[in-house]
This record gives structure tokens, sequence and C-alpha cells, in this order.
């Protein structure tokens, strides 16, 4: 790790993942080392006994809830993921913790283990709509009083359904539906020329990002690893071209017919590049 | 006062105590007094910003308090997920407004984090520089108007004048006295000027050092403000960490906790620095755990100062930091490098990390999740203020309802990190 990311003991998180195995058994869906830190993934049944485990083992021992987030995922099946972000004082070690869930099934609240609990969950019910059993105090927190609607999720419009203002006529503040002057615009930047998941012909090697910052199908984690030798070396190619001859023919030049891939049938779908609704005429 | 029975003494709260009152000029202590509830902002001076403390008192004893937050709520995280990675640095700022670089500095570290970015030495220290004169800055403020809520009111005018001087340096260094906007992944916006650290050298050397230790002397030994401060709200170190505490709150109960020295970030590491602890976990001392993370942040700032190399200060990976725009003149690579970042931005890979930094106010940690495109799919917030406030009820319990206000100061809550 390169970055100069606050440096607790990444070198546990191997022993971490061990002992944590032994700890929590079944209850352990999957246990990850991703981008130096550690991703448990555990059943939503068990997060109270999975959590109180982590808590009290020795040797895990992650005494500090610093955060309950929420996630929204909509296409999976269970749409929501709730992250517990742990801390250890004494090992000075830090693991998130991924429950997931959706609208209908309730999480066993955690408030039992650490009472600051109680806020944080309440926030992920008023952002995400996320229930938690045994949290006696489930209220909204951030919205407004008599709000509807859970925000964060990733089906709320930005500009939110209602707006707030001062009536004179009735001399009191009243609610009414947004009303933009202009229709919101989500601009989409993603450029083809370089966000396009097809690989053209010779430019093999651009399944590593050309650069940090460039568009990239990898996850962070392959590129910190695969980042020692930063291109897959080609072996050079027998015979006397010293930089290793394609074509052979005028045929293989592609000369003739069509420009290949470029009409947007010919692309592949992605699913990361959401066409915007006017084809892209609002760019 | 009308004249007491002949069996009483002539005070009336003497009588009270030994018990000697008649039924026939009954005191206070004799009416019973049904619980009530009164409302505590949401627009109260000492509130500190829009909270709402709906207290359930005993008389003038705080039996509950149920804080209403929200009120500042904006959506920035909802907004976060709408913009290009650097397009949302700003929402940082507007986060806690009396800290906003080490705002931006979780979120910029996280994003680093994904990217595997190298950052110049000069940029790291440049900025732990700032965001130490952050902290100062954001002590002066908290200390000044802790002691305002206590009743007094020098101090603060005094630490005003130091504070103005911190946010002249801010607008130095970045062109904004409060929304900086300086930090980047990849380092910083753009270099200082030599006579700006000179100026901050001197403004160490002389002027902080006289006025704060001036304006801390009228109140560190002060009788009244003890009596408003110790053994106020006192909390032990196991509920300390069940309550998720940070920074100063968790150091003041007694544990010696600092993100800065256990899990160092940029230059961190290379500074030489000591960590205030409490005793007795009450709002005394978190108030002298604050006033000496001031002069220990001094001492940080002056090894900065020593010790900054020369050098870029940021990055020189041109598909993370935009050129120059003297260089976008003269080299096409560097306008299209500059268009391209400022209109699509880099693209961070899929992955998620949890990045938490020292804030001023306590742990302010970022939970980015990236999904390989130019913009975050997601950006959990962790604010300080949101565990510091939930234990408002049980600290405040059976305290005065005077001392919640010592106990809100001393807690050093900003809204806008607290409701995002």
């Amino acid at each position: 790790m390169r970055a100069p990311a606050p440096a607790f003991a990444a070198d546990l998180n191997g022993e971490t993942i061990g002992a944590a195995r032994a700890a929590l058994g079944s209850a352990l869906l999957d246990a990850v080392d991703q981008v130096g830190e550690v991703a448990m993934y555990v059943t939503r049944d068990d997060v109270v006994t999975a959590l109180r485990a982590l808590r009290d083992t020795p040797g895990l021992e992650y005494q500090q809830l610093m955060e309950i987030a929420g996630v929204d995922y909509p296409g999976r099946p269970e749409r929501f993921e709730v992250v517990y972000c742990l801390l250890s004082l004494t090992r000075n070690h830090r693991i998130h913790v991924h429950v997931s869930t959706d609208e209908d099934k309730p999480v066993p609240s955690v408030t039992g283990l650490w009472p600051v609990a109680g806020w944080l969950e309440r926030e992920v019910y008023d952002l995400f709509g996320v229930l938690f059993t045994g949290n006696r105090d489930l209220r909204r927190i951030l919205t407004d009083y008599g709000f509807s609607g859970h925000p964060m999720r990733k089906d709320f419009p930005l500009s939110g359904h209602v707006e707030m203002r001062y009536s004179e006529a009735e001399k009191r503040v009243i609610y009414q539906p947004v009303s933009l002057a202009q229709d919101f615009r989500n601009f989409d930047f993603q450029s083809p020329w370089e966000g396009a998941a097809y690989v053209l012909p010779g430019d093999e090697k651009a399944a590593l990002p050309e650069a940090k910052g460039a568009p990239t199908p990898l996850k962070a984690d392959t590129i910190a690893k695969a980042d020692v030798s930063k291109t897959p070396e080609t072996p050079a190619k027998a015979g006397s071209e010293p930089y290793g001859k394609t074509t052979n023919s005028t045929a293989d030049t592609g000369a003739g017919r069509g420009n290949p891939g470029n009409k947007p049938s010919d692309k592949p779908a992605d699913p990361a590049v959401i066409p915007t609704k006017g084809q892209g005429q609002n760019q | 006062m009308s004249v007491a029975p002949a069996t009483t003494t002539v005070d009336p709260y003497v009588d009270e105590l030994l018990d000697r009152t008649s039924g026939a000029q009954p005191t206070t202590g004799d009416v019973t007094i049904e619980n009530y509830t009164i409302n505590f902002g949401p627009q109260h001076p000492a509130a500190h910003g829009v909270l709402r403390l709906v207290m359930e008192l005993d008389g003038e004893v705080v039996e509950r308090i149920d804080p209403h937050v929200g009120f500042l709520h904006r959506g920035t995280e909802k907004f976060i997920e709408h913009k290009t990675y650097i397009q949302s640095i700003p929402y940082f700022d507007r986060l806690d407004y009396c800290s906003p670089m080490c705002m931006e500095h979780s979120y910029v570290l996280a994003i680093e984090k994904l990217l595997d970015l190298e950052v110049p030495v000069r940029a790291q220290y440049l900025r732990v520089f700032f965001a130490e004169l952050t902290r100062i800055m954001n002590h002066l403020l908290n200390l000044g108007s802790h002691v305002m809520d206590v009743g007094a009111m020098t101090p603060n005018l005094w630490l005003f004048e130091l504070r103005e001087d911190t946010m002249n340096f801010y607008e130095r260094a970045s062109g904004a006295r409060m929304h900086a906007n300086y930090f980047r992944p990849g380092g910083v916006h753009q270099d200082v000027p030599l006579k700006l650290l000179t100026d901050i050298a001197d403004w160490l050397d002389t002027r902080l050092p006289r006025l704060f230790e001036d304006a801390i002397s009228l109140v560190a030994d002060n009788r009244i403000f003890k009596q408003r401060n110790v053994d106020i709200a006192t909390v032990s170190r196991d509920d300390a960490i069940a309550w998720g505490f940070s920074g100063p709150m968790i150091r003041a109960a007694g544990i010696p906790w600092d993100l800065r020295k256990s899990q160092p970030y940029d230059a961190y590491a290379k500074m030489d620095f000591d960590i205030p602890v409490g005793t007795r976990g009450d709002c005394y001392d978190r108030f002298m755990v604050r006033v000496e993370e001031v002069r220990q942040s001094a001492r940080i700032m002056k090894q900065c100062l020593a010790e900054m190399p020369e050098g870029p200060i940021s990055s020189l990976d041109r598909k993370v930091v935009p050129p120059k725009r003297g260089e976008m003149k003269q080299s096409m690579e560097a306008l299209i490098h500059h268009f391209k970042l400022y209109t699509e931005g880099f693209h961070v890979p899929a992955g998620e990390v949890y990045v938490a930094t020292e804030s001023p106010k306590g742990e302010f940690g970022v939970f980015l999740v990236a999904d390989g495109s130019n913009k975050p799919y997601r950006c959990k917030i962790r604010p300080t203020a949101f565990s510091h406030l939930q234990a408002m009820d049980f600290m405040s319990r059976g305290h005065m309802l005077a001392d919640t206000t010592a106990i809100l100061g001393a807690m050093d809550i900003v809204f806008g990190e607290c409701d995002r």
C-alpha cells in the first residue's frame, strides 16, 4: 500500500480472518481481505452473536462500534447491506462486518452490545428503511418531522418529492410538490473512447488500467496486487520483425470493412453505463 | 422575606436543611412539583447551532434528555453520489465548518487508498501542517465558546482574535477563509508561498503562545470555572468505549487513544508529539485536554516547518491530478487531461474502504464504496458528534439545567457535521 492512508495493524488481517472463522463458525459466510481491509459477511439472524463474539473473544477484541452504514444495491435479491465498522483499541485493528437485508426483513439490533448503536440504527432506518428488531427507539432522526420516504435509497430522486416554503396567503409554512424551473439533468461524462468495456484489437494490455484514475473493470484490490508488474509482458514474437507483425495481408487490416465496433449496436451493453433519456443529446 | 417563626433561625435555607420549616410558611421544599418538560433550542445560543433538547426536569435537575437532531440535514451523502470525486470535496468543508480541512483529509485519504496513489512528501507535510492549523482553529473556537457558556466573556474575545489569524492563513493558502477546498486526491491544490510559512512560524512563536496562554490563564485555575466544570458529567472508560467516543472525549476519560499516533497517516509517523490524557473524565478534563492539544499542534507545526522538503505538492499522475493552467497553455496533452479531469473526472476502481482520521473533534471517518465509475457509489460519513451527542442523555442525568450548557460546550459539537 503506497497511499498514505491511516496505518492500522493491517498485518493482522490474515490472523484476524482465521480467528473469526473459528469464533463465528457458520454465522460467518465469507471473510475477505480487500485493499488492506477485512470485510466479513455474516448471516442476518446471527449478527448479534457474531458481533458479540467479535467483541468478547480474546484475540479479536473489537471493543468499539464506530459506525453503521447502509448501502443500497437495487439489483440484488436483498437490496440493502448494513455495514458495521468495528475498531479494536487493544489490537489497533479495524474490520467491517456486512449484513444483507431488504425492506421487509428486519435486522436484529445490536443496542444490547453497544448503546451507541441506537442512533446509528435509527439513521439507517431513516435513510434506507431498514428495520431493526430490538431497537426500542426506532424513530426517524435526520429527516424532517413527518417526512415520508427513505432518501438514501437509489430510487429516491435527488430533488426529493416535496419542497417547503412560507405561504403569505396562509401565513404558515406549507409543503408542496417540487417544481423545478428546469428539468434535473444528470450529466453522464463517461466517455465512450476510454470507458468502453470492449478491447480493441491490438490493445489487449488495456486489461490493466493505463494509469491510476483511468477507467478499469478491475477491482481496487486486484490492481494493488498487480501493481508490481504493471503491464503484462507480451512475449517477443518469433521472426525477424522486431515489433511483432500482426498483419500479413491487406485483409487482416480491416480495409474495406466498416469501422469495427464503432456503431452503438456493435458495442456490448455495459450495465455500468446508464443510457440517458435523450440518447445522449443532453450532453 | 417575612419574619420567621421563633423556633427557626433567620435563614430559611438553614431551616430547610435542619427540617425546621413550619407548615404555615412552606418553603419550596414542601411543595410537590411535578416533573415537567422543556424545550432547549432549536434556537438557543448555548446549543451551538440548531439542536433541540427535549428535557424532562425535576425542579432544576435533569431527569432525561432527548436530543432532536437533523435540523441542518442537507443530504450531503446523497449529493456526493451525484458528483465526481473532485466535485464532492467542497461538501466536506461544509460538514464541520469549524475544521474544514480535517474533513477533507479523511475523504482524500480514502480515495487515495482505493487508487493506491502515492503522495509526494511535501504534500504530506503540507496536509499535516494545515490539519494541525485547523485543529488549533477548531479548539480556539470551542475553548472560547465553552468558557462563554459557563459565564466568562473575555477569553472568548481573545481567542477569536487568534482564530481570525488562522482564517487569514487559510485564505492565503487556499483563497478562502473557511471552505478551503485545499486537499486533493494526490496532494494539495497549490503550493504555499514562502512568506506564508515564515509568517505562520512567527505567529507560532509570538502571538499564539502569548494570547492563548493569557486567555487560558484567566480560566484554567479560576475557581468559578472549576466549580462549573469539575466533576460535571464524568464518563468512565467503559462508558467511553461503549458509547463510541473518540478524540478529546475518549482521551479525557483516561484512554490514550489518538489516531495520529496509533494509525499514523500522511507524515504523522515522523512527528514527535504527546497525547494529553484526562484523569477524571469530567468537563474540566475535556477542556484541559483541548488546551494541551493546541500546544502540541503548535509543536507539530514547527516540526513541519523545520522538516518540510522541497518538491512537488501533488502526485504527478496526470490521470488523477489535473495539470496547472500554465502547463495547459503549452501542452496539448495537458489540455486534454485538464478537460477530461474537470468533466468526466478520474475513475476509482471498485472497492470498499473505511478511512478514519483524527479530526479535532474525534474520529472522522469516511466509508467509501466505489463501483469503478467516476462517482462514489456510496459515501457514508462518520461524524464525531453523532455518538457524542447520543451520550448527552446519560451524561446530563442528575445534573442541573445550567450544567447542560457546560456539558454541551465540552462535547464540541457542530451541526454541519452531525446532521450532514
